[in-house]
C-alpha cells in the first residue's frame, strides 16, 4: 500500500497511478487542458512518453502496443481536437476489442458547457465507441478511475476505456493511495462456462460428422493458442482462423484449412458452409464471414462460445451458447470430448477429410503473374513472409495488400498478426507498427502498408526515427486505392472513379525521398530479381527504419472472393473460376 | 408480431447514465415506448421502467447490450400479470359552468383528482395502467382537451419479493 504523506497534484495522482498500475509507455501529444500532468510526467521514470506527431498515431500505436503484448495502451491528448482526434483509434479498438485507455485533457470544471476553447464532450462522442468512460470531478477519485478504467479495458471482452480529466482537477491539491478499491458493481465478466453447455457441447462435437472449429479473436485475447491446439489435435476437427485470429492457430498444422471469408480459402469458407456443427470460439459470425447470412451454413448446428453474452445468437442463433472465457471453455470442452470419446461416442471424420483434401488440393490459394510483366504484389508478400520468418511481427494498413498478407504470410504464433479487422481503418499499419515495436522491442515489426494508407500516417515515421522505435516498412505501391479499384473493376464496369493516387503516373510523393526526409532508409524496387535483396538489404538494417518502396502491378486482385451481400456458395477461387460443388452430400 | 416489453433496469445514480441508456436504444435500432427514471431506496442507485415494442429475440439482444453497460446493475422484465404497472396523468379540460360536474363525473368513475379548477377548465390528475388512461381520455375528449401531460410507466413486481436486494448486496460487496 502506498500512501503520499504530504498533498500532491490530481496530476501527480495521476502519473502515480498510471506507474502503479504498470504502465511502461504513453502515447501523446500534450496541449493546453492536458498540460499539468505532462509536467509530472517529465520526471517519471517508469512511464515513457513518446510524442507523436498525430493523435491518431497515439491511438494507433496504443493499439499496436496492446495488440502485440496482450497488455493495455496507453494514449494521452488534450481536450477539443486533441480528443476527437483520437475517435478513430477509439472506434477502432472498440470493433476489434483492444485494450486501450486513453487519457484526454479537459476544458476546466467551470467552463464546461460554455463552449470554452478546445472544449469537446469527448465522453458524450466517444459514448458509443467505448466499453466505458469517465469524467474525473474530483482528484481523490483519479487513482480509483484510472485502476478501474485499465481493469475495465483489460478484462471480460477487453475494449477501450476512456478518462477525461478536466484541468482544474490536475491543479486541484489531492493525496495520492494505492491501491484504490474499484466500485464496480455492474460489471461482473462471466468467465466460467456452464458444465451443462459444455457437456452438450462436447456431445455435438463426438457426434458430428462434418465439424468446423470457427475460431476468432477471441481466442488471442484469451492467451488460448495451447488450448486450442490440443482440442483440435484431440478431436482432429479442421480448424478455420479469421482475419482476427490468424497465428492463433499455426498455419502449417495440417488440420488448418487457413482463412474464412470475403477473401478466404475455398476450402475454409466450403467447410463452414458444408458443416453440421460448427463450434465458434470467441468470433462474431461478421458479416465478412458469413456473407449472405440467410444462406450461411444452412445445415450446420452452433456451438457459439464467447465472452461476451451480447454476441451469442446476435447474427447466428446459437444451439449451444456458451457464455465464458475462450481459455477455460476449450480446456473444459477437450475434458469433456474426451469423456464422450471414452463412453466410445466417436464420429468418424475420414470421409469429411478427404472432402476437405480435395478442396485443398483443386483450390489451393495462389496468383498470376501480372500479364503486363509487372512486380506481383503476392510475391512481394510471400517472399517478405518467408524471409522476415514467422518469428517477425507483421502489421497492416486496410485494403488489398492486407488481405494479401493475410493470406500469403504463413503466422506460426499467436500476436505476430496485427490489424484493423472490424473498423477497417485505412492509416492504422505505420503508428500500429511503431506500438508493437514499443512493447516488442527484441521483435521485428514489419508494417504491410499500401501507399493509400502509408499517406495518412506516415508522419509517425518521424516519431520512430526521433525516438529510436526502428520498424520495417513494405508499402505495396500500385498507385491506386487498390481494393476500390478492384470493386470498381469488378462491379463498376471498370470505371475507375478517384482511386489513381498519382504515386506512380508521377511518383508523387516519391516515397524514398520522402523516407529520407523522415530519416529513414529508402529503398525502391520495381523488379522481381530485387524483392529478396532488398528485404535481405532491411533486416540487416537494425539501428534505423526503413521504407522498401515496392512498385507493383496495380491490376493484381484478391482471390479468392465472395462478392458482398452474396451466399458463401458463390465464392469464386478467381476470376471466373467457381468451384463445383456437386460431389457434396447435403 | 412485436410485443410490448417493460424492463426495470437498476443503474449507478451517477451522471451521464441515462444518456448511455438512451444512446444505446437509438444506436442498435430499438424504439423505446416510455421511459421512467427516479431514484429507489438505496441512494447511489436508481431504477428506471422501460417500455419496449420488440420481438423476444432482439429483446434478449437489447437486454444483454444493456447488460454490458458498466453503470447498469440489474435488468428484470415485469410481466404485466405479475406486476403494477402505472402512468400518471395529467390533462387540462375545457370545463365551463355548463359541463363542469359532468366532467367531475367521469373523473370521479375513473377515480381521478381534480387538482386545479378555473372559470373555464379543471385539470384532472389520473393514475393507472396505459388503457384505463386512454380509456378517460377518450371520455374527455368531446369536452375538449386543452392540454395534457403523461408520464412514462412505472412497474413493481406483485408479491413480496424485491429486485433490488441481490443488487444492494452486490453494491455493498464493491463499496
Amino acid at each position: 500500500m502506498t500512501e503520499s504523506t504530504k498533498p500532491i497534484t490530481g496530476a501527480q495522482s495521476l502519473v502515480h497511478s498510471l506507474e502503479a498500475v504498470g504502465a511502461d509507455v504513453v502515447f501523446g501529444i500534450p496541449g493546453g487542458a492536458i498540460l499539468p500532468a505532462y509536467d509530472p510526467l517529465f520526471d517519471s521514470t517508469a512511464v515513457r512518453h513518446v510524442l507523436v506527431r498525430h493523435e491518431q498515431g497515439a491511438g494507433h500505436a496504443a493499439e499496436g502496443y496492446a495488440q502485440a503484448t496482450g497488455r493495455v495502451g496507453v494514449c494521452m491528448a488534450t481536450s477539443g481536437p486533441g480528443a476527437t482526434n483520437l475517435v478513430t483509434p477509439i472506434a477502432d479498438a472498440y470493433m476489434d476489442s483492444v485494450p486501450v485507455v486513453a487519457i484526454t485533457g479537459q476544458v476546466p470544471s467551470a467552463s464546461i458547457g460554455t463552449d470554452a476553447f478546445q472544449e469537446a464532450d469527448i465522453c458524450g462522442i466517444t459514448l458509443p465507441i467505448t466499453k466505458h468512460n469517465f469524467l474525473v470531478k474530483d482528484p481523490a477519485e483519479i487513482p480509483r478511475t484510472i485502476q478501474e478504467a485499465f481493469h475495465i479495458a483489460l478484462t471480460g471482452r477487453p475494449g477501450p476505456v476512456l478518462v477525461d480529466l478536466p484541468k482544474d482537477v490536475l491543479q486541484a491539491e489531492t493525496r495520492f493511495s494505492w491501491p484504490p478499491a474499484m466500485d464496480l458493481p455492474g460489471y461482473r465478466p462471466v468467465l466460467k462456462p456452464h458444465g451443462k453447455q459444455i457437456r452438450e457441447a462436447a456431445r455435438l462435437i463426438a457426434e458430428a460428422r462434418r465439424p468446423v472449429l470457427y475460431v476468432g479473436g477471441g481466442v488471442l485475447k484469451a492467451h488460448a493458442s495451447v488450448e486450442l491446439r490440443r482440442l483440435a489435435e484431440l478431436t482432429g476437427i479442421p480448424v478455420v482462423t479469421t482475419l482476427m485470429a490468424r497465428g492463433a492457430f499455426p498455419d502449417s498444422h495440417p488440420q488448418h484449412l487457413g482463412m474464412p471469408g470475403m477473401h478466404g480459402t475455398v476450402s475454409a469458407v466450403s467447410a463452414l458452409q458444408k458443416a453440421d456443427l460448427i463450434v465458434a470460439l470467441g468470433a462474431r459470425f461478421d458479416d465478412r464471414v458469413t456473407g449472405k447470412l440467410s444462406s450461411f451454413a444452412p445445415h450446420a448446428l452452433v456451438v457459439h462460445a464467447d465472452i461476451d453474452p451480447a454476441e451469442i445468437s446476435k447474427n447466428r442463433m446459437a444451439d449451444v451458447p456458451i457464455v465464458g472465457d475462450c481459455k477455460e471453455v476449450i480446456t473444459q470442452l477437450a475434458a469433456a470430448v474426451q469423456a464422450e470419446y471414452d463412453a466410445g461416442h466417436r464420429a468418424d471424420l475420414t470421409g469429411w477429410w478427404t472432402q476437405l483434401d480435395s478442396w485443398r488440393a483443386t483450390y489451393p490459394l495462389g496468383y498470376e503473374e501480372p500479364a503486363d510483366g509487372s512486380l506481383a504484389p503476392q510475391y512481394v508478400i510471400e517472399r517478405l513472409g518467408a524471409i522476415a520468418g514467422p518469428e517477425a511481427l507483421y502489421v497492416a494498413g486496410v485494403g488489398q495488400h492486407q488481405m494479401w498478407a493475410a493470406q500469403f504470410i504463413q503466422y506460426e504464433h499467436p500476436y505476430t498478426w496485427l490489424n484493423s479487422g472490424g473498423a477497417g481503418t485505412m492509416g492504422y499499419a505505420i503508428p500500429a507498427a511503431m506500438g508493437a515495436k514499443m512493447g516488442r522491442p527484441e521483435a521485428t515489426v514489419w508494417a504491410i502498408d499500401g501507399d493509400g494508407c502509408f499517406q495518412m500516417t506516415n508522419q509517425e515515421l518521424a516519431t520512430c526515427t526521433l525516438e529510436g522505435i526502428p520498424i520495417k516498412v513494405a508499402v505495396i505501391n500500385n498507385g491506386n486505392l487498390g481494393m476500390v479499384r478492384q470493386w470498381q473493376n469488378l462491379f463498376y464496369s471498370e470505371r475507375y472513379s478517384q482511386t489513381d493516387l498519382g504515386t506512380h503516373k508521377h511518383r508523387i510523393p516519391d516515397f524514398v525521398k520522402l523516407a529520407d526526409a523522415l530519416g529513414c532508409v529508402g529503398i525502391r524496387v520495381e523488379s522481381k530479381e530485387d524483392v529478396d535483396g532488398a528485404i535481405e538489404k532491411a533486416m540487416a538494417i537494425e539501428d534505423q527504419t526503413v521504407v522498401v518502396d515496392f512498385i507493383v502491378g496495380q491490376d493484381a486482385q484478391v482471390w479468392p472472393m465472395v462478392p458482398a451481400g452474396t451466399s458463401n456458395d458463390e465464392i469464386m477461387a478467381a476470376r471466373g473460376v467457381r468451384p463445383v460443388w456437386d460431389e457434396v452430400e447435403g | 408480431m412485436s410485443t410490448t416489453h417493460t424492463l426495470s433496469v437498476l443503474v449507478e445514480n451517477k451522471p451521464g447514465v441515462l444518456a448511455r441508456v438512451s444512446g444505446l436504444f437509438s444506436r442498435r435500432g430499438f424504439n423505446i415506448e416510455s421511459l421512467a427514471v427516479g431514484p429507489t431506496e438505496h441512494p447511489d442507485m436508481s431504477r428506471m421502467t422501460i417500455v419496449v415494442k420488440v420481438d423476444q429475440l432482439p429483446l434478449e439482444q437489447v437486454t444483454k447490450q444493456l447488460n454490458k453497460l458498466v453503470n447498469v446493475i440489474k435488468i428484470v422484465e415485469l410481466d404485466p400479470a405479475q406486476s403494477v404497472q402505472r402512468e400518471l396523468l395529467l390533462v387540462k379540460v375545457r370545463a365551463d359552468a355548463a359541463v363542469r360536474s359532468a366532467v367531475l363525473e367521469v373523473a370521479n368513475l375513473f377515480r381521478a383528482k381534480i387538482v386545479d379548477v378555473g372559470t373555464e377548465s379543471v385539470t384532472i390528475e389520473a393514475t393507472g395502467t396505459a388503457d384505463k388512461l386512454a380509456a378517460l381520455l377518450k371520455v374527455l375528449e368531446p369536452y375538449g382537451i386543452r392540454e395534457m401531460v403523461q408520464s412514462g410507466m412505472v412497474a413493481v413486481g406483485r408479491g413480496p419479493r424485491s429486485i433490488t436486494g441481490a443488487a444492494l448486496r452486490a453494491l455493498d460487496r464493491s463499496a
